[in-house]
């Protein structure tokens, strides 16, 4: 049997952390995704700017330079905050950033960008009828982006929805050196101090691949659903 | 030079010795990253070809091979090569240690694995999207399996990966700041000790994150140059 020298239950902890990690910054990056497409398909100069400001410095820069610079650097906006209010207001208040709020925030902010690119060209590829069959109804325009055009949206953004989740998923891992206790700082840490690097970092690696053919399946069941009324696909 | 100091005289963070930091984890993320896509494109050529074979036995440990290190972050792979070498039996004795006890080897090893298994899903979704009429072309004149390898379906199927690959090489670029996790002065790396020194992490990152997007501009380009000549024939024709 496996001989996790007591490490077990810091590992299964480690495991919530990346799955709780993966999943608050997949629904941050799909919200910011969306926002992100809009502002690049609305009409507004300035929003299309800093729009494609977004995706493109951030789909230039390496995820782990971006996680230091708004870890390391978003401490120390804040100190420069709270001395101010210090100042200003005579209120002692320290704020330490959380390296779990700041791991989702980060990776939900760089993969937005990814989404937003994926929703765009979702987006652009629903046929307009169907959009003007909607007004024709009479629908408001949050209806129709509701039952129309979202769905509608997903059959084209699924493939690339799956496919930036599975690259975030493995990004995951990256928090491990901001300092978040999640699975595989737990057994980096194991393995220099029992020296025995296989016994744990090949059980961890199988949990990724788990979790990443249980999300395949799930997106295979999420495809089919809406295709529904597309025939074979 | 005097210009360079002159520049620089006024701060207190980008002397020229940090600029030298930064200039060596330059030339190090180059070299690590120009190696490991380079082995692995060579090693990515025979394992996309044995991918597409119709032998199991052939295909299924290639596949098996891609899906691990595809569905791994490749943090962790890097870490059982750079903590895991140690314990193959006897390596310790083999002119190979030397290197081996060195952080540079270990990553460089870890980063080619990577990009090999994506390059030879790659080039396998491009082997297989070969034209079947080029295959019976080419059946047609008689050439042997090899030779149509070599003359139809590769020269065809790189064309074809191109944008893919040209992917995949920012995306190694961007994995490459890991190798900082184990204590390489890379790009990153470099950024990292100009932080710790100076407590000043958007000079130290944004300097570094600067350089990054620069270097992605730069393959971006080269990749849309080098398809624009190699991928000419499959423009509509104009005029």
């Amino acid at each position: 049997m496996l001989d996790l020298h007591g490490y077990g239950p810091r590992l299964l902890e480690g495991a919530g952390v990346t799955l709780q990690l993966a999943l608050l910054s997949l629904i941050l990056s799909i919200v910011l995704g969306l926002l992100t497409a809009s502002a690049k398909m609305s009409r507004s100069w300035l929003l299309h700017k800093v729009a494609t400001l977004y995706t493109t410095v951030i789909r230039g820069v390496p995820d782990l330079v971006l996680m230091m610079l708004l870890f390391f650097g978003g401490q120390m906006a804040l100190n420069v905050l709270t001395d101010m209010i210090y100042d200003r207001f005579g209120v002692d208040w320290y704020v330490n950033l959380n390296a779990f709020a700041a791991g989702v925030l980060t990776i939900g902010f760089i993969f937005g960008a990814y989404m937003g690119e994926t929703f765009r060209g979702a987006f652009m590829a629903v046929d307009d009828g169907q959009i003007e069959a909607g007004k024709a109804y009479g629908m408001s325009p949050w209806l129709v982006f509701r039952r129309i055009r979202f769905p509608l949206m997903m059959r084209h953004a699924l493939p690339g929805l799956s496919n930036n989740w599975m690259v975030l998923l493995k990004t995951t891992a990256l928090v491990s050196v901001i300092g978040l206790t999640d699975m595989v700082r737990v057994a980096a840490e194991a393995s220099r101090a029992t020296h025995e690097p296989f016994t744990f970092l090949l059980p961890v690696a199988a949990v990724y691949l788990l979790i990443a053919s249980v999300s395949e399946w799930l997106f295979v069941r999420l495809q089919k659903r809406y295709n529904v009324g597309f025939g074979e696909h | 030079m005097e210009w360079f100091n002159a520049l620089l005289a006024d701060n207190r963070i980008f002397t020229p010795n940090t600029i030298g930091f930064y200039w060596e984890g330059l030339v190090t993320t180059t070299q690590l990253v120009f190696l490991s896509l380079l082995v692995g494109l060579v090693l990515a050529v025979p394992l996309a070809i044995g991918r597409s074979s119709r032998h199991r036995w052939i295909s299924l440990p290639i596949y098996v091979y891609t899906y691990v290190f595809r569905g791994t972050p490749l943090l962790i792979q890097l870490y059982i090569i750079y903590y895991g070498v140690v314990f193959f039996d006897g390596i310790q004795e083999t002119f190979l240690w030397p290197m081996l006890r060195e952080a540079f080897y270990p990553a460089l090893i870890a980063f080619t694995l990577n990009t090999a298994a994506y390059t030879t899903e790659i080039f396998r979704g491009a082997i297989k999207a070969t034209a079947r009429g080029e295959i019976e072309a080419a059946r047609a004149y008689g050439m042997s399996q090899s030779l149509m390898m070599r003359r139809i379906i590769l020269p065809s199927a790189f064309r074809r990966a191109l944008p893919a690959y040209g992917n995949e090489v920012i995306f190694m670029l961007h994995a490459s700041a890991i190798a900082s996790v184990v204590t390489l002065m890379d790009l990153t790396g470099a950024a990292r000790f100009v932080y710790a020194r100076f407590y000043a992490p958007f000079e130290a990152f944004l300097f570094a994150a600067a350089i990054y997007l620069c270097l992605t501009f730069a393959i971006l380009f080269f990749f849309r140059w080098l398809e624009k000549r190699l991928l000419a024939h499959l423009r509509p024709q104009s005029g």
